[in-house]
């Protein structure tokens, strides 16, 4: 079977009966190609028939195995060995179809491969050309994430101070996510029932499958352009792995990380974390949950403007209070040094007065001596100034006697010169 | 203005107003200006007329949003 096949390839309309014939009657020169030393084979003809042969043989299968010399060639194909403990098969991966694998794979990484068992012409090689590779516990794809991840880490893109928080009262939402699909719809019902004055913007993009990256990147960019909202929701609903690869792209974070208005990304399900939830200001779980973190509800919104306005009239009659305090306390500080002025000079008057008292003859009086004097008012202090039988005044404390004076002495004990004369008046 | 920058507003002349090394005049400017904010931020919220629209570019690179179906 598998001989006449080869003939086949070769395109020889010859049979086994032929053949026989050629090599047992050197008379008969068979010129089917291959079949003589006059008709030799090109070497490339015998590989391409073995290529054509072997892949004719095989369908495309599963293989399992160990990646060994792993090599990632300039032009995009990959090359790596594939392994177990009894043999080793050389595989290719074409460039075309490296681009749509997460990752390359690393050396020693158990893997299963789906590919063409073929021949690769030019070496004569037998060769297993893989078209999808999957690494044990999902190996590939959490190296590809982890690459991307230390990458953006490396250019600060997933540092905490770059979250920046969500609008308190967002005006309009714009939303990156596939026209048709549930998480628009979602994202809307919500949106809607927390606030009927919020906009919604939607910026249709393609989520997933080829040129889904491209087709984000390009949304992310309109939105950084138009940026006339106020926060950003990116995201899909849930998916399969490779449904949701598009929002692990590394294009697709970097651009979300340049977006000029908050972001939320809302990938998947609940377990389902992306690189963009990575970036973004906030990871929600949902499409849904999305929306309802970037609106708040009407009745909060109502609630915080109320609060507002009270805390508003709150300062102003706080302010009123100390302004009046201020004027009180002034007040009373003018009132008590008023008082204390006042105060001051009733002290000195009083004093004055006291003293004055304290030298009024009439304090004297009051102890007990009287004061001679004139009708006219003049004291009369010295012996010398009376003469026998003149008329005088005696001032007492409670009144005046009228007096006469008999004669005039000294005062026994007094010195001076007036007592002699004193003595002789009296 | 939008109603986020009027809200946004309000919020930090609230703050300074709380603050007591403010002058008479000028915490009454503040005060009206919150007041003026505040009464278009109630208008806006009380019109409740969000619209769901699409984000369209022109050729030229200018944006326009298109009412859509929602």
């Amino acid at each position: 079977m598998a001989r006449s096949s080869a003939r086949d390839e070769l395109g020889g309309a010859f049979d086994d009966d032929v053949l026989f014939d050629a090599s047992s009657n050197t008379a008969f020169v068979d010129m089917t190609p291959g079949a003589s030393p006059e008709s030799p084979l090109a070497v490339h003809d015998l590989t391409s028939a073995a290529k054509d042969l072997v892949e004719g043989a095989f369908p495309p299968l599963w293989v399992r195995g160990e990646v060994s010399d792993f090599k990632a060639h300039r032009n995009g194909h990959w090359y790596f060995a594939l392994r177990d403990a009894q043999a080793q098969v050389r595989c290719v991966v074409w460039s075309s179809q490296a681009k749509r694998l997460p990752a390359p794979p690393d050396d020693g990484m158990q893997v299963v491969a789906l590919g063409q068992m073929t021949v690769w012409p030019v070496r004569g090689d037998l060769q297993f050309s893989v078209r999808l590779l999957e690494a044990d516990g999902e190996g590939l794809w959490r190296k590809a994430l982890e690459r991307t991840r230390l990458r953006l880490e490396a250019d600060g893109l997933l540092d905490p101070s770059r979250k920046r928080a969500l609008p308190a009262a967002p005006r309009t939402i714009a939303v990156i996510t596939s026209a048709d699909g549930a998480a628009l719809h979602d994202i809307i019902t919500v949106a809607r029932r927390r606030s009927p004055a919020v906009n919604i913007v939607v910026v249709p993009a393609k989520v997933q499958g080829e040129g889904a990256p491209e087709s984000l990147v390009a949304a992310l960019d309109r939105v950084a352009r138009w940026a006339d909202c106020d926060v950003l929701i990116i995201g899909r609903g849930g998916g399969s792995r490779e449904d949701l690869w598009a929002f692990n792209d590394e294009r697709v974070a970097r651009a979300l990380a340049q977006c000029p208005v908050p972001t939320i990304s809302a990938v998947g399900h609940e377990t389902d974390i992306s690189i963009c939830d990575l970036v973004a200001d906030l990871r929600a779980a949902t499409p849904s949950a999305a929306a309802e973190a970037a609106v708040p509800s009407i009745t909060e919104q109502r609630a915080r403007l109320r609060a507002l306005g009270r805390q508003l009239a709150a300062t102003a009659q706080r302010r009123q209070q100390r302004v009046t305090a201020r004027l009180e306390t002034t007040q009373r500080r003018m009132v008590t040094a008023a008082q204390r002025v006042t105060e001051r000079r009733q002290s000195r008057l009083s004093n004055g007065a006291a003293r004055l008292e304290s030298l009024s003859p009439l304090a004297t009086l009051a102890r007990g001596f009287a004061v001679a004097r004139t009708a006219e008012g003049a004291t009369l202090s010295e012996v010398g100034a009376f003469a026998a039988g003149q008329r005088f005044e005696l001032w007492m404390r409670d009144g005046v006697v009228d007096a006469e004076a008999i004669g005039t002495r000294a005062r026994p004990g007094a010195s001076g010169n007036g007592s002699a004369s004193g003595e002789d008046s009296a | 203005m939008s109603y986020e920058e009027d809200v946004g507003r309000l919020e930090a002349i609230v703050r300074d107003l709380e603050r007591d090394d403010l002058d008479l005049d000028r915490a009454l400017r503040l005060f009206e200006e919150g007041i003026a904010r505040l009464r278009t931020a109630s208008a806006a919220l009380a019109e409740a007329n969000g619209r769901v629209q699409e984000l369209v570019m022109a050729a030229d690179g200018t944006f326009a949003l298109e009412p859509r179906d929602n």
